[in-house]
């Protein structure tokens, strides 16, 4: 069974009495310990696949199944809690709560799930933390920490409740390229190592090229599929070699300035 | 998720921005010490007014004359009051349950001995039974007889305050003292009382007998008295005593059943507690007027509540996005809130109590001799915590409502 299985998924929004057709019927599969690449121009609708298969929003149409299980009907505390025990979140911006230690950043996810004894939630934050290379800046807050830094206690709080699933979107966006490649080789060491899932959001193509696999996303749809990037390099010039924008492209613009 | 977790997230957060948090729980702090020091204060007068009556005596029963409500006064008897001594005389005797009665005509005037002068708080004609009626002893010589009620005689019988002041080296008995140019001759020295509730002087007291003060100090020809006190033989007997003289003055005075009385009946509890309404329904005046400045403490809370809602927008979003559930989200605000008000309320009830302590102080410092009660009502203690944290849930749930209700998507890209 496939850890992730699209059907046909669509998203629509309603923005100011205008449909926006974010997706306009996605279907994909990724196996369990995959390493995806989502890339595809601003506006093509990979954050809304990103957000999709991230449970945190839910598709207007079609059907997810994540690990058997069916994402679409699920109430908010469902997919809360499937969020808690199966994915992870890295994000461009980092998304660490401020002035509180990293070593307190890491614990988050565990406070939200039941059965974790303090002392559990402590160990395996130090445990994890450690595994980042941050065993000497556990007391630190965000503030304190380089860009760099403050992205592997993301990665950090993304793996201490050993999801089965890793969502990096554009993690290395804010960062430079030197630790911009510290942050790909820990990906690449989770994913070959531990065998975790690893969908990677990016629209540049030095870090997209890291992934085994590529999706090339377009106007809502996906036009490529493929483990061979230069296909994906070629999918994505010919979306930009595109004289004419589509229509809804200019919504989808809408859509982004939300 | 736990709710010890929860209790210290909440903690943290408000830790985190410690002035704000300070300058929130002020309103709910001036509010709940505001009840708490107007509800102690108020029950502290409540107190007074209680115990001034109960020093009366508990048994004693107060017999005043008519309201003049249209037809009670009765005709032939003029407008005038309508108790007399014969009411008073006639009490002991007719009614089973009384111990003793004695008419009370009160006046005022300075006390001159050889060249010093003194204003006794208290001047009051009484009958011989007075002391009995109040349970009250003399430390030397005699009261009134029947012979100087009858004669109106110059006599007196003064408290301990009188001897301190006007009779320093010389033994009173047996002197004559002048009140209002009139010589009396003292024949007793009462057994000293102490100050009252309210800090006055029961020793400060002339007392002369109820005939003399009327004729002689009043001027007055009429044959009424201002107040009868009788006690009851016990204080189990205190509602038959009450119920007799009410028959036996109906008789004395020839007013058919049915009509209203000439005369009120009341004892000292009852007194004490309509009086203890009168300081209540203050007590509840002051407390609601304290209550409104908790509401607006309340509001204070809520706005600050929902600044720190949006403000942390995107820590609810990457809670959220970790996997905390709408519910969680929700507690963690609420408990912040009730956590707010609660600590408030806290520093509140101690501040109240302080100031309920400090006003009682104040007004005893003022008024000389006074001597209020210092009443910390816990009970208003405990009702103004429960209050506040009902204030912290209250005013915070509707802001904690609208951060579990965020959309973690909306609220991670929140700017």
């Amino acid at each position: 069974m496939a850890l992730i299985e699209l059907t046909d998924v669509r998203k629509v929004y309603m923005l100011d009495e205008v449909e926006v057709h974010a997706l306009r019927g996605v279907s994909v599969t990724i196996e369990r310990g995959e390493y995806v690449a989502l890339m595809g121009p601003s506006g093509s609708g990979k954050s809304t696949l990103m957000n999709t298969l991230g449970c945190l929003d839910r598709p207007t149409d079609g059907s997810y199944l994540l690990d058997g299980e069916e994402v679409t009907s699920m109430s908010r505390d469902a997919r809360a809690r499937l969020r808690n025990r199966q994915i992870g979140f890295v994000f461009q911006n980092f998304n660490l709560l401020a002035r509180t230690s990293a070593l307190e950043n890491v614990e988050l996810p565990l406070l939200y799930s039941p059965r974790v004894s303090s002392r559990q939630r402590r160990q395996r934050a130090i445990d994890v933390l450690r595994k980042v290379g941050l065993g000497d800046r556990m007391d630190h807050h965000p503030g304190q920490l380089s860009g760099g830094q403050q992205q592997r206690v993301a990665i950090a709080r993304a793996l201490v409740n050993s999801p089965s699933i890793l969502m990096a979107d554009e993690p290395t966006g804010n960062l430079d390229s030197r630790t911009s490649k510290e942050v790909i080789q820990i990906l690449r060491e989770l994913n070959g190592q531990s065998g975790i899932t690893i969908i990677l959001v990016t629209h540049d193509q030095d870090i997209g090229r890291n992934a085994k696999r590529t999706l090339v996303l377009k106007d809502g749809w996906i036009v490529e599929d493929t483990t061979d990037f230069s296909r994906a390099v070629g999918a994505l010039h010919s979306h930009e070699d595109a004289p004419v924008p589509a229509p809804h492209d200019a919504v989808g613009a809408v859509y982004r300035s939300r | 998720m736990h709710e010890l977790v929860t209790l210290r997230i909440a903690a943290r957060a408000l830790r985190k921005n410690k002035m704000r948090a300070a300058l929130t729980i002020l309103g709910v702090v001036i509010g709940i010490a505001a009840v708490t020091t107007m509800v102690s204060v108020g029950q502290s007068a409540n107190g007074l007014v209680q115990g001034q009556f109960q020093a009366l005596g508990t048994n004693v029963i107060v017999i005043f004359s008519g309201s003049r409500h249209g037809g009670a006064v009765h005709q032939g008897r003029g407008s005038s009051p309508t108790l007399t001594a014969g009411d008073s005389d006639a009490m002991p005797v007719d009614c089973p349950s009384v111990l003793a009665a004695s008419p009370i005509v009160g006046a005022g005037g300075q006390v001159i001995y050889g060249n010093t002068n003194w204003p006794p708080r208290e001047m009051v004609g009484v009958g011989t039974d007075y002391l009995t009626v109040r349970n009250w002893q003399l430390r030397h010589g005699g009261f009134f007889t029947e012979r100087d009620i009858t004669a109106a005689a110059k006599v007196c019988v003064i408290g301990h305050t009188i001897v301190e002041k006007l009779f320093q080296t010389t033994n009173p008995l047996g002197e004559t003292i002048r009140i209002n140019n009139i010589p009396f001759r003292i024949i007793g020295i009462l057994e000293t009382k102490g100050a009252n509730l309210v800090g006055e002087d029961q020793d400060n007291i002339v007392m002369a007998p109820y005939t003399t003060v009327r004729k002689r100090l009043r001027g007055s020809m009429f044959n009424s008295v201002d107040v009868i006190l009788a006690s009851a033989r016990s204080s189990h007997r205190m509602t038959d005593a009450e119920s007799e003289i009410r028959q036996l003055l109906y008789e004395r005075h020839h007013i058919p059943p049915g009509e209203p009385a000439d005369f009120e009946v009341k004892n000292t509890t009852e007194i004490a507690k309509v009086l203890g309404i009168v300081t209540g329904t203050m007590t509840l005046l002051l407390a609601s007027i304290a209550g409104i400045s908790l509401v607006v403490g309340g509001v204070g809370i809520m706005n600050i509540m929902l600044v720190s809602v949006t403000e942390r927008t995107r820590e609810i979003g990457i809670r959220l996005a970790v996997g905390a559930r709408g519910s969680d989200i929700l507690w963690q605000f609420l408990i912040e809130s009730v956590l707010l008000s609660s600590v408030g309320g806290l520093i509140g009830v101690a501040l109240g109590i302080s100031g309920s302590v400090g006003i009682t102080a104040i007004i005893n410092a003022l008024m000389k001799g006074a001597q209020w009660p210092v009443v910390v009502s816990f009970w208003a203690a405990a009702v103004a915590m429960l209050f506040a944290g009902a204030v912290g849930v209250f005013f915070g749930f509707y802001p904690a409502l609208r951060a579990s209700r965020l959309d973690p998507i909306d609220a991670l890209r929140y700017e």
